[in-house]
C-alpha cells in the first residue's frame, strides 16, 4: 500500500488534558504506518484548506490508528469536537519514521506534543528502554501508557512533577545512559538533544516539524537546512514532510 | 441529448491538449510526488515548478501559512537547477502521455535565456515564463510589472525559444491588460494568469510576521473572483489564448474561468487540499457538458463575452 487519502470513521475521542486530545480512527493507513510517520488531517470547514500534519501515536491491528494532538488553533479545535462515528478526511502514512534498532539500550525523548510518536516506537523497539518525557507542568499525558514499555523519567518546566528542568537536565541528573537516542519535540529541545548526543558520542535520530502545505514533498514549504547538499534539492535543504520528519542528527543544521 | 463523443480537447498555439485541465506551477513539483495519487496521463498538462539555470535555495522558513479560504507562500522559487531538472524531472515525465509545460525563472534575462536554450531540444511542449513570482528579490516579478520590461524579455525569449511561449502574468499591477498586450505585441503565444497576490499575515501571539519573508503570495479560493475578473479582462483585450487559474477547487470554478475566456485552466493551491482535485475537475466539466448538451468544450470558451 502506498499513501492513501480517505474518509475514515472515528472510533473514539478522549480529552487527555486541558488542550490535548486522543482520537482513534478506523483507517487502512494503520496497516503500513511505522513509528515517526504522520498523517495529514483535513478540517470540514472548507475555509481552511491546508491539512494539519499530526504524528501517529500508535496503531492497533490493520485498521486502527491513534493520533494524540494539541489544540493549536481553529483547525485542531474543530477536530476536538468530533465524536465516535463522525467521519474524518485523512491522508497518509507520510514521511519516513524512526529506524528500529534493537541492540539498545535506547533513550526515547519526547517533549510536549512530541511525546505521542514515542508510544508506537516504544511498543515496537525490542530492547532496554528509558523514556524521558518533558512537560510544562504536572498535567501529564501518555506517561502511564508509556510506563508499560520502559523506565519513565519525567521533567517539568515548573517542577510540579518529576525533575524540574528540561529533558536534558533530567538525563544528566538521573545518569541515564544508552547507545541510541530517539527524540521528538520542539526545536530548542532538539538542539539540546543534538548537543548531548554529539557530546556523549551517542547515535541519535530526531523528528522535526515545520509549517507544511502539501505534506507529500511537492511544494517545498517545510524545508530544513541540511549539512550536506541534498541530493533531491541540490541545495542545503531537505523536505521535512518527505525526507523526514525523522533525521539522523548529523544530517541537519539546528 | 448529445450526438457523438464529447470533445474536451483544446488547442493552444498549435499544441493539442487532451483536456483543458492543467496544474499551477509550484503546486505539483514535476508530478512525481502526486503521481502516487493522480494518474498523470489523465491531465491536460503537467506544468512544472519554476526552474532556473542553477540551483536556488529559496527563502527561510516559515514559508507557508494558511489564511481564510487561502494560503500565503514565500517559497522563493527553490529549485534544483536545469541540469538536474533535465536529467531527473523530464526523464520522469517522458513515461506519461500528457503535455509538459516547463515554468522558467531567472534573476536576469540571461538566466532565462540559458534555461530556454537548454530546453530547446528536449521533450517539452511549451514554456511558461515566470515574470510574476512576488517572493524573490531579483528577477521574476521585476520583469512583469512594467509593460516595457515585459515586452523586452518576451521578445528576447521568443527569439531563442524552440517551443511556444506562455507569459505568466502577475495580478500585482495597475492594469493587467497592459501587461497582456505587451506580451502579445512581443510575440508571446499565450498568457497565463493569475500568479499569487502579494499579501501579509501577522502572528499576533509571536508579534511578528507569519512568514520569514514578511510577505508572501496569496492563493486559493479567496482569490478566485479576482482571477476570473482578470481573465475576462485579458481575454477581451488580446487575441492570443489565455490560461486561467486562481483558486480553482472544482469544475464549477473551472467553468467560470473558461466562460470568462480561458482556453485552459490550472488547479493550484487546491492540490494541497485534495490531491484528486484535478481529476474531479476533469470529470465535473464532462458531466456539465453532458447535462447541458455541449459537444465541444471550445463552445464554452469566452461564452459570456
Amino acid at each position: 500500500m502506498s499513501k492513501v487519502k480517505e474518509t475514515a470513521v472515528i472510533i473514539s475521542q478522549d480529552k487527555l488534558t486541558e488542550d490535548i486530545y486522543s482520537m482513534w480512527i478506523n483507517t487502512r493507513i494503520a496497516n503500513e504506518a511505522v513509528p515517526g510517520q504522520f498523517v495529514s488531517v483535513y478540517t470540514k470547514d472548507k475555509t481552511r484548506l491546508l491539512p494539519r500534519p499530526i504524528s501517529i501515536c500508535e496503531t492497533w491491528g490493520s485498521h486502527s490508528l491513534r493520533i494524540v494532538y494539541r489544540i493549536a488553533g481553529e483547525g485542531t479545535k474543530e477536530f476536538s469536537t468530533y465524536k465516535a462515528g463522525d467521519s474524518i478526511d485523512i491522508l497518509g502514512p507520510l514521511g519516513n519514521g524512526f529506524p528500529l534498532k534493537n541492540d539498545g539500550p535506547a533513550i526515547l525523548i519526547g517533549g510536549g506534543i512530541g511525546i505521542p510518536p514515542m508510544l508506537e516506537l516504544a511498543k515496537r523497539l525490542d530492547c532496554d528502554k528509558t523514556i524521558v518525557l518533558g512537560y510544562r507542568n504536572a498535567e501529564t499525558f501518555l506517561d502511564k501508557e508509556l510506563e508499560e514499555h520502559g523506565r519513565i523519567v519525567i521533567a517539568t518546566d515548573d517542577g510540579s512533577a518529576g525533575i524540574k528542568g528540561n529533558v536534558i537536565d533530567a538525563i544528566n541528573r538521573t545518569g541515564i545512559s544508552g547507545s541510541i537516542i530517539y527524540a521528538c519535540g520542539p526545536t530548542p529541545m532538539l538542539k539540546g538533544v543534538k548537543a548531548y548526543a554529539l557530546g556523549q558520542g551517542i547515535e541519535a535520530y530526531i523528528s522535526m516539524e515545520e509549517r507544511m502545505a502539501c505534506g507529500v514533498g511537492a511544494c517545498l514549504g517545510c524545508v530544513c537546512e541540511s549539512v550536506k547538499t541534498d541530493d533531491h534539492s541540490k541545495v542545503n535543504n531537505k523536505r521535512i514532510c518527505k525526507d523526514g520528519p525523522v533525521f539522523h542528527v548529523s544530517e541537519v543544521v539546528l | 441529448m448529445i450526438n457523438g463523443e464529447i470533445n474536451m480537447k483544446v488547442n493552444i498555439a498549435g499544441v493539442e491538449f487532451k483536456n483543458p485541465v492543467m496544474v499551477g506551477s509550484g503546486t505539483f513539483g514535476s508530478g512525481m510526488e502526486y503521481s502516487e495519487f493522480v494518474d498523470l496521463n489523465r491531465l491536460g498538462a503537467v506544468v512544472t515548478k519554476g526552474v532556473a539555470n542553477i540551483p536556488w535555495p529559496g527563502n527561510p522558513t516559515p514559508r507557508v501559512v494558511e489564511t481564510c479560504g487561502g494560503m500565503l507562500n514565500a517559497i522563493g522559487l527553490q529549485n534544483p537547477g536545469i541540469d538536474t531538472f533535465i536529467e531527473r524531472d523530464l526523464e520522469f515525465l517522458k513515461d506519461y502521455d500528457t503535455r509538459v509545460i516547463v515554468n522558467v525563472c531567472g534573476k536576469t534575462v540571461e538566466d532565462y535565456l540559458e534555461v530556454v536554450e537548454r530546453l530547446s531540444d528536449k521533450a517539452v511542449d511549451m514554456l511558461e515564463i515566470n515574470v510574476s513570482c512576488p517572493n524573490v528579490k531579483e528577477g521574476a516579478i521585476a520583469f512583469g510589472q512594467k509593460a516595457d520590461a515585459l515586452y523586452d524579455i518576451t521578445d528576447k525569449i521568443k527569439k531563442v525559444a524552440a517551443q511556444p511561449v506562455i507569459m505568466k502574468l502577475s495580478p500585482n499591477v495597475t492594469d493587467i491588460t497592459e501587461m497582456a498586450k505587451a506580451a502579445e505585441a512581443a510575440g508571446a503565444d499565450a498568457v497565463s494568469l493569475i500568479n499569487t497576490l502579494t499579501a501579509m499575515k501577522i502572528d499576533i501571539h509571536k508579534r511578528t510576521f507569519a512568514l520569514a519573508n514578511k510577505t508572501g503570495g496569496l492563493s486559493g479560493p479567496a482569490i478566485k473572483p479576482v482571477a476570473v475578473r482578470m481573465v475576462y479582462q485579458v481575454a477581451q483585450s488580446v487575441r492570443i489564448p489565455v490560461i486561467g487559474m486562481g483558486g480553482i477547487a472544482n469544475a464549477e470554478d473551472a467553468l467560470e474561468f473558461i466562460m470568462a475566456g480561458a482556453s485552459a485552466v490550472a488547479v493550484g493551491a487546491m492540490n494541497f487540499h485534495d490531491p484528486y482535485t484535478t481529476l474531479k475537475v476533469i470529470d465535473g466539466i464532462k458531466e456539465y457538458m453532458e447535462k447541458y448538451g455541449i459537444n465541444d468544450i471550445n463552445e464554452l470558451t469566452g461564452c459570456v463575452g
